[in-house]
This record gives C-alpha cells, structure tokens and sequence, in this order.
C-alpha cells in the first residue's frame, strides 16, 4: 500500500512508488481528499490536493484512481453551481451545511434525476466519435445531446426505449471493432486538462453581440475569439462579466468565479436566477453553469477550476452550441500556479511565477475557437478572462502575458472608474484586432456605413486626447471655436455614448442597431454644429440650445424598441441649429 | 495524548526541527516544555516522513536542544467559545489574559475554520448607518461586508473606527443582539488602551470581545491573532444569532508577521519579500464576514491596514483591496488641512452599495446623488491641477464652480465632528445642496425630473 511521507500545505508525498502516473487523481489519507499527481520521479511521487490537510498524517494511505482528473459530463450540469473539481456545492451543503469539510465524497451530477430521453440511433447504426445518440431536454430552453465519446466508434447492437432515464441508465450498446460491448448511458467522461477534439477550425467571422456599446461598436469580440479584461481592484472587472454573461448572445454562459469573492458568487446566483433572458423568456441560469472556488477555498482546486470549466464549454460546443466563458480572475488562478510552484522548490522566474506561466496560458486561451465539430455540427467557445493586476501596474508578468493570447484587450482604467464613467474601459489603452474578420457582419447585417460612423467617433475621441493635453496646460477657453466643438462633441460621444447604466431598462442592454443610430444623431450633430460654427456661431451659443443635452440623454429618452425616434431627434437637431444661425446672423 | 519527545534537531528563528516522530498530524498543536517548566505552544506547518518542522507562537528564545519536552496534542489550534466571550479580553493566541479565568466553553472550534459555501451565504443588503455622511452616502456600509480602512501612519483611523462602532451601534436597536470583536495586531499598548476605553465611554465594553497581541508580543502569535478573533465572531454570529462588528488592526503587521514567519521556513518571496500565498492567507481572513442562510446574526469586518509610505499599491493595501467588498481611502492632505474624518472619496468604493440603497433602504435618490457627488467631485481635481498651472482667476466660469463646490464639499460634506451623528436624510439632502452650487446643466447623471424636483437654486446662500 502506498502512504503518505511527507505534507507541506497542498503539497504531499508519497515515496518509492511506482504505481502512479503522471496527473492521475488520487485519493489520499483515511478522509479520501481528491488530490491529482503532479511529479514523479524514482524517489518519490508529488500530489496536490484539492482540499485542506489539516490533520493528514504520514503513514495514511494514497490511492490511485486509474485515470486522471476528469470532469463527469452528461445532463445536470446546466443551472448547477460547482466548486472546481466539480463537486456540487449545494449537494455539499446539504451534507455538511453552510461551512465546507474536507472529503465529502458526492457524485458532481444528480444521479436520481430522470430525464426524458429520446434515442436518436437505431441498431444497425455505425457510430463513430462525437455522434449524437440521445438527446433530452436539460433545462427548459438547452437540449441536451449524449455524444460517443470521441475515443470511441462501433456498430449499435442495443437500444433502449424512449422514455425517462437516469444519467447512469444505460440507452444504448455498441460493439467495437474488436468486438467487445461498450454501454453508454447519458454521461461521459473527460480529462479536463486535456482538449477535447474537433474536426477543424472555422474563420472567425461572427461577432459575439453583447449589447454593450463601447464593445460591440469600438471594441468588438468574435464568436470564439479571446478577451482580457485587465483593471486594478474597483475598476469594475466583474460588473463589466456579469454584464457580459447576463447579455451576450452565446447559447451557454460559463461562469467561473476562480479566487475570487463568496458573495460575488451568491450575487451571481440570486440575480442570474431572478433574470429573464430577453431570448428565450426563461430564467437565465437554465443556460448558465457557475464554478465557484472563492479566494478561501482551497488553492489547488483553484486550479483546477479554470480547466473545469473549459472542458464543460468544449463538451457543449461539441452538441453544436456556442458558449461563452467568463473567468474572473485569472490572476488568482495564475497566484494558484505560484504557489504550488512554490511548494514544490521550482526555480521561479519573474515576481516568483514559475517559468511555465505563459505556456499555461497560452494552453488556456487556445482552447477557445469557432470549430466544426466532429458530428459535422458548428459551435464555438469564447473565453473573456479577468486580469487582477498587482498595484494595477499592465507591466506585471500575467497581464503581460495574457496579452500575447488574446485578442481582444479592455484595458479597464482607475481614473475612469473614479469618475464613476462605466464601464471603465479605457479607448485609448485598449484593443481588439477582431474588426478586421467582423466587418464584413457589420456591414451586411446592421448597416453599409457601421465602419464609418465608428471610424469617425474613434477619430475624434483621438483628436480630444491630443487636445486635453494643451487644456491641461492652458485651459480650454483659448482653444479656437472648431477645436472648442471637437471637445464638446467628445464628451457627448463619452457621456451619450460611451459611458452605458447597467441599471438603467433600456440602456443595459443596446441592440446593435441602436448603437448606430445614436452614433449616427452624435455625427448628425458635430455636422449640425460644425456649419453652425464655419457660419459665426459660437460653441457657447451651441451649448445653451440644450441639444448636447437632448443627445446625450437620448440612451434614456430612446426607447431600444423605438428607433424612428432617432429621425426626429436628427430633424430636430438640425432645424434648432439652422434657426441658432439665423438668429446669430440676424443680429 | 501523553508521549513526549524529548530533544530538538534544530532551531531557526521561530521554526523547530524535531526528529523520529509517530503519528503527527499536519497543523495539529504541540506543546513545548522548557527547561525552567513553562510551556509554549506551536503548530506542526510541515512533515517529512519521521522528521516535523514546529512553528513556535511564543518565539524559541530560551529554547535548547536538549531538555525541551515536547507532547503533540492530535487536534489543530482550537479556541473555546461560550456566550461568556463578551467583555473579555484574549491574548493574541486565544488565552484570557484579563485575570478573570478560563472560559467555561460551549464548544470548541478549529481557529483556521472552513470555508463558507457560496449557497449557503445570503447576499447582504441591510445598510449600517454609520452616522458618518461620506461614508453613508458614497462608500454605504453594508451589514455583512467586509469594508477595510485604508490608512496612513498618523492618521485618525482609530478614531473613525471608534466612531463607527459608537454610531453603528446607536443605529441597531438599542444595541440588542450587537457586539464588537476586536483584534489588534502588533499596534501600541496605548492604542488597544485608546480603544479601550473608547468602548468602554460609548458604554460597549460589556458588548466586546478583545484579542490584543500588542508589539511587543511574540510575532508569529500575531498569525493566529485574526483567525482566534473572527472564530469567536462566526460563534457569536452565526449560532448567536448575534450582529457582529470586527475590527482588525492593523492588518499591515500582520502581512509582516506572515512575511517573516514565510523567510524563516525559506520559502520563495514574491513582491517585496511577502510569500506568494498571502492573497490566499488574507482572503482566509477576509472572507469570514457575511450572512448564510438560516441565522439572523451577520459578521461585518473593517479591518485597518496602514499603507507604508501611503503607497497604495503596496501588496498589502493591494491584495486586501481585491478580497474585500470596497475600501474607504484617508488622506494625508485632507488631514492635514485639517479636515476630520480624511476620507479620500474618489478612491473608497462600497461594491455593495448598489444592492443596499434606494427606495427600501435608504432613500429614492440615494444611487443618483451618490453618482452625481462623485463624477463632480472627480471634475474639480481636474480645476484644481488647472489652477495650479494658470491660476485660479484664468479659470472657465465653470471650473470655477467646481472649485467652489470642490472646497464645499470637504467643509460640510466630508467634515463632520467626532460626536456627529447625521441622518441619512441630512446627508442626502446636504448633498443636493452642494450639488446645487453647480449649474443645473452640470448634473449629467441625474434624472430630469429628479433634478426638476430637488435643485435647489438658493444653495449659494446656505455655504455662504
């Protein structure tokens, strides 16, 4: 029998052991805590494991599991909220109540729960991986497909009837090339460090629509593409993802929650089942699953949680649908690697995170992807992972080498946040290389002149930056009347534009053809108002019609239902400043 | 358990080596017998195979290898916990130390705890007033938040703290079912001895629990300090039914404490030398406050943490800020000015605020006021960096406003006396009258007929 030697915090190991192999899961001690092999070497075998030690002893037995660290995919999953090696938190509750213990030995899906299967094979049928054998519905808006684990193929020998099932049910055998009976019943499992496979990766040519106008109009992500959301603590990282997850248009949110608060977490859990997704009518977590490893509970399975989470987005991208990923926040999953790196006396590279960070990352990251599946089927995974920055400073070692695998950076900034302008992305300090692949999107499906009209905005956000310079110097009065209107004009592109209430009805949610319309009444007016000044009018007179006012509070005034309002806003714009002319002329 | 090992391998700063050991549990308690006969207590933080590192909480002076006794315990750091608990006065490590004997405990319980789980927790909402108008209105205290102070040397933290208890208190029925857990962490003696006394004038003490590792005492007592305090306050919360404010300061020795136990075991330092672990250390602290499910009771924390050098982005100030619910910010300026309390506004944040204000709560236009004071006020820095370049008279009639409402707002909003208590209807309303110094089209994030309503063009002749 294997024992414990030693225990240092996460860390134990077992010595002069051959049996284990490299990532395997095992189970240590008398209290069976899930640990997963990390080294191994003649002498001794090193394990982390995914809860706390206290009270572990040397001598008490380690064993193995056979295979590694898998994730149990099958119906459940959606609507659940995990720890992150997929123990469901409220099984765990009501076992050991509101304060968690160690091995609490609970299946990660509801087993007594039946589910009304329809077998979508015959016998006879040659299955090959990824095919789909039966479906049912899992929550009232996602069906559920049981596929052939990618591993496997063979010819149906059995089914079973259509009716109610349980996930440990067996619905249908097959035999294998060799002849043997597989039974497959509604759940599967996979190693949830390891990809899962598909059968080739598509152009990236949708855009993830968020209905956040400072995203989807300047700063835009794609259907599998990769985001971070970089920002010092108070920046509004995680408004900015729950924001994202309540809104997207991705069939099934993700939500990990890796270091981060408890009550963050219960947040999420009260409104997103309070939420009606506006798609579907239904409450929105019967299309959401959360990971929850809050900052106190144990850091390996801190680790754990991120890939957890992957490899549920995989498992549903691979039933065709698309999924987005909120990983708030990487940095602690990173701290989580720094620290079992730490324990283990490996060489440390920068700030003491181990020289396999950026490998690690990269590994994340790539997971994500817009992909045909392996049953011919289309889906994708987007990941937008939260950066925790130390002392908020983009040049430490995670951000920096976040920014080497996305795409898609929304640097959140302090002193925005400050002046409560949320959300605080930054347009000056922040990217996305993904207009490029969308523009195409944007100008078939909103309107021919989207890329225009965001060209314009961005330019003169632009020109404000290079004139607040010389207005931090000198003031704005003695700016001349057009540069005067550039400064004027931008903050209504900040304020009216930019700058979105996530509690306000209408505007925590802009359909993408609103989000042009309103950039369309901003440039209606810098061109209103630019004849007005080429004519005599100055900016001060502009001001005092009130119409920067009217367009800047036209999120609020415009209903999202109604977009005809925004010809007479035009109109009236227009005409108040022809009569302002006048009237300036006149005298 | 009785056997005891005679003889230490080696000693090194507050770390014991001790060899040919059976059946030693990880984080178990051991005690350690010296030669004169007195006993110090420690904890097993690493086991090799026969070989056990020991953290001693008293310190290892006086220790020998030979002739130290020492008896492992077979449980980890447990604290006794009774209703008793209040009024009396803990060391560091948990141990009465007002004269008035052991506590008969109920129960005992791991001083490290487990962590919560998110479903059981109830996603606070009450607010605690607090009687202080920068904080009710802007950085709104919530019950079951973790809200840390964040201070320099020398400012009046302490004396915020204090009036935040003694307001708090007022607020919360008489002060039936409230009480304070308070642990000091390496400050001076006359400090513990100001808050104290304090408690003991506002007519709490009877209602608090203290835990004192003053700066003379043992350091790495200092770890365990926090985790005996919000021990007894999870008790007294959670199977009390009872409203629990903790107070923790000041947070920086702690980090410190950590930081020299961690070079002593010879672990890799991260940032200025703190081990990599310490967000997790800290958050195993800050994450004890909250509401679950099924108990009327609630743990709020504030705990103080110094800023060396009044660097924020020192990793103490740092990693707290990410854990906690928000921070309330002082000021070395504004304290000088002598603005009493030095509440930094643009930097302090209540992330829970936004769920525990408005119509039930607080008042309708709560959230409104709260938006408009902060985006204002972040404007009349920009007047004043651009004052301080052109001069004051060259400024837009504009920013000249803002200045005016800027130096307003820090004399009749942000001040406030020591024994003030102001409703939150004073401070709203004071806030639409300060922000009525400004122009009305100046008040972008306020509804217009909210606006229509509460502007109040007379302002100027009220701060006059």
């Amino acid at each position: 029998m294997n024992t414990v030697y030693s225990i240092n915090g996460p860390v134990v190991k077992v010595k002069d052991t051959v049996d284990f192999s490299m990532l395997e899961m095992v189970y240590v001690g008398v209290k069976r805590l899930v640990g997963e092999v990390i080294s191994i070497n003649s002498d001794e075998t090193t394990i982390q494991v995914y809860e706390s030690t206290t009270g572990l002893k040397p001598g008490e037995p380690v064993t193995g599991s056979g295979m590694p660290m898998s994730a149990t995919l099958g119906p459940g999953i959606l609507s659940n909220i995990f720890d992150g090696i997929e123990r469901p938190l409220k099984r765990i509750e009501e076992i050991s109540g509101a304060f968690i213990t160690e091995g609490a030995d609970v299946s990660s899906l509801d087993t007594e729960k039946k589910y009304s299967v329809k077998v979508k094979v015959k016998t006879g049928d040659m299955l090959i991986g990824g095919d789909i054998y039966a479906v049912c519905p899992e929550t009232p808006v996602i069906e559920h497909r049981c596929m052939l684990s990618p591993n496997l193929s063979g010819e149906v020998v059995w089914i079973a009837e259509d009716g109610d099932h349980t996930i440990n049910d067996v619905v249908v055998k097959i035999k294998k090339s060799d002849g043997e009976i597989e039974e497959l019943t509604l759940c599967q499992k996979w190693p949830i460090k390891q990809s899962r496979p598909f059968k080739t990766r598509l152009p990236i040519n949708k855009p993830l629509i968020t209905g956040q106008r400072v995203i989807d109009t300047i700063l835009p992500i794609a259907k599998g593409g990769t985001a971070a959301v970089p920002g010092g603590f108070g920046t509004g990282k995680t408004m900015t993802q729950h924001q994202l997850a309540k809104w997207c248009d991705a069939d099934i949110i993700v939500y990990i929650g890796c270091g981060e608060r408890g009550n963050e977490m219960t947040q999420v859990l009260e409104e997103f089942s309070e939420l009606v997704d506006p798609r579907t009518g239904k409450a929105l977590t019967d299309r959401t699953v959360l990971i929850a490893n809050t900052s106190n509970m144990p850091v390996a399975a801190r680790e754990a949680s991120i890939y957890t989470g992957i490899t549920l987005a995989e498992y549903y991208r691979d039933m065709g649908y698309h999924i987005a990923i909120m990983a708030d926040s990487t940095s602690r999953w990173a701290e989580a690697l720094r620290e079992i790196s730490g324990r283990l006396e490996e060489m440390p590279a920068e700030e003491g995170f181990p020289a396999y960070l950026p490998s690690r990352i990269s590994e994340f990251y790539e997971r994500a992807g817009y992909v045909e599946n392996l049953n011919g089927s289309e889906g994708s995974v987007s990941i937008i992972g939260a950066v925790s920055p130390q002392g908020s400073d983009f040049s430490e070692p995670v951000t920096q080498n976040t920014k080497r695998f996305v795409r898609c950076f929304w640097a959140l900034d302090k002193s925005l946040a400050y002046a409560r302008h949320y959300p605080a992305i930054n347009w000056n300090d922040s990217y996305s290389e993904y207009m490029d692949d969308l523009s195409n999107y944007y100008e078939e499906k909103v309107n021919r002149d989207f890329l225009k009209y965001r060209q314009e905005i961005t330019k003169i956000l632009h020109e404000e930056t290079q004139l607040m310079e010389i207005v931090k110097l000198i003031g704005s009065d003695v700016l001349p009347e057009d540069q005067k209107l550039v400064i004027e004009i931008a903050r209504a592109v900040r304020v009216g534009f930019l700058q979105q209430n996530a509690y306000h009805k209408d505007d925590t949610y802009v359909p993408l053809e609103k989000q042009f319309l309103m950039m369309g009444a901003i440039l209606n007016l810098y061109e209103q108002s630019k004849k007005a000044v080429t004519a005599g009018v100055s900016v001060r007179d502009i001001l005092k019609t009130g119409l920067f006012e009217r367009i800047i509070r036209m999120k609020y005034d415009i209903p999202n239902d109604k977009p005809d309002m925004f010809r007479l806003l035009n109109v009236e714009v227009e005409q108040g400043l022809k009569k302002l002319t006048q009237e300036v002329l006149a005298v | 358990m009785s056997l005891q090992y005679v003889g230490l391998k080696e000693i090194n700063g507050p770390l014991v080596v001790i060899d040919n050991v059976d059946n030693v549990a990880y984080d178990e308690v051991v005690n350690i017998r010296l030669e004169d006969g007195s006993i110090r207590i420690g904890r097993v933080v690493e086991i090799s195979g026969k070989r056990a590192v020991l953290q001693v909480f008293e310190g290892t002076k006086g220790l020998s290898l030979k002739n130290t006794k020492t008896s492992f315990l077979g449980r980890p750091m447990e604290m006794p916990l009774s209703p008793e608990l209040l009024g009396r006065v803990f060391s560091g490590a948990g141990k009465p130390i007002d004269g008035l004997g052991e506590i008969f405990p109920e129960k005992t319980a791991d001083i490290n705890g487990n962590p919560l789980n998110p479903v059981s927790r109830t996603y606070p909402r009450n607010y605690i007033n607090t009687g202080i108008s920068s904080i009710d209105a802007l950085m709104t205290l919530i019950r079951g938040q973790k809200l840390p102070i964040f201070s320099g040397s020398g400012l009046s933290h302490n004396k915020l703290a204090v009036q935040i208890v003694r307001q708090a208190k007022i607020a919360e029925e008489n002060g039936q079912g409230f009480a304070v857990v308070f642990a000091a962490m390496g400050v001076k003696n006359d400090v513990a001895d100001y808050f104290r006394r304090s408690f003991e004038e506002s007519g709490v003490l009877q209602r608090v629990v203290m835990f004192l590792n003053l700066s003379n005492d043992p350091i790495i007592e200092r770890i365990l300090t926090p985790r005996c305090a919000l021990t007894a306050a999870e008790y007294l919360a959670f199977e009390k039914n009872m409203h629990i404010l903790v107070i923790l300061t000041d947070m920086t020795s702690y980090a410190e404490a950590v930081r020299e136990f961690s070079s002593s075991k010879g672990e890799i330092p991260g940032r200025k030398g703190y081990p990599g672990y310490l967000y997790s250390d800290l958050a195993s602290i800050y994450e004890r406050a909250g509401v679950i499910n099924g108990s009327d009771g609630s743990i709020t924390q504030i705990p103080i943490l110094t800023m060396p050098n009044d660097d924020i982005t020192h990793p103490v100030p740092d990693l707290t800020g990410y854990i906690t619910e928000g921070q309330i910010v002082l000021d070395r300026g504004l304290e000088q000015s002598g603005i009493y309390p030095p509440i930094s506004v643009l930097p302090s944040l209540s992330r829970l605020m936004k769920d525990g204000i408005g119509e039930n709560y607080t008042r309708g236009d709560h959230s409104a006021v709260a938006n408009q004071l902060f985006a204002s006020y972040a404007k009349v820095s920009d007047a004043r960096a651009l004052a301080s370049v052109i001069g004051e008279d060259e400024l837009s009639e504009l920013d000249k406003a803002y200045m005016h409402f800027g130096k307003m707002f820090e004399k009749y909003f942000v001040t406030q006396r020591e024994d003030e208590n102001r409703s939150i209807d004073e401070t709203l309303d004071l806030g639409w009258n300060l922000l009525s110094l400004l122009p009305e089209s100046a008040l972008d994030r306020i509804d217009e007929n909210m606006l229509k309503e509460k502007y109040n063009p007379n302002a100027a002749e009220l701060f006059s």
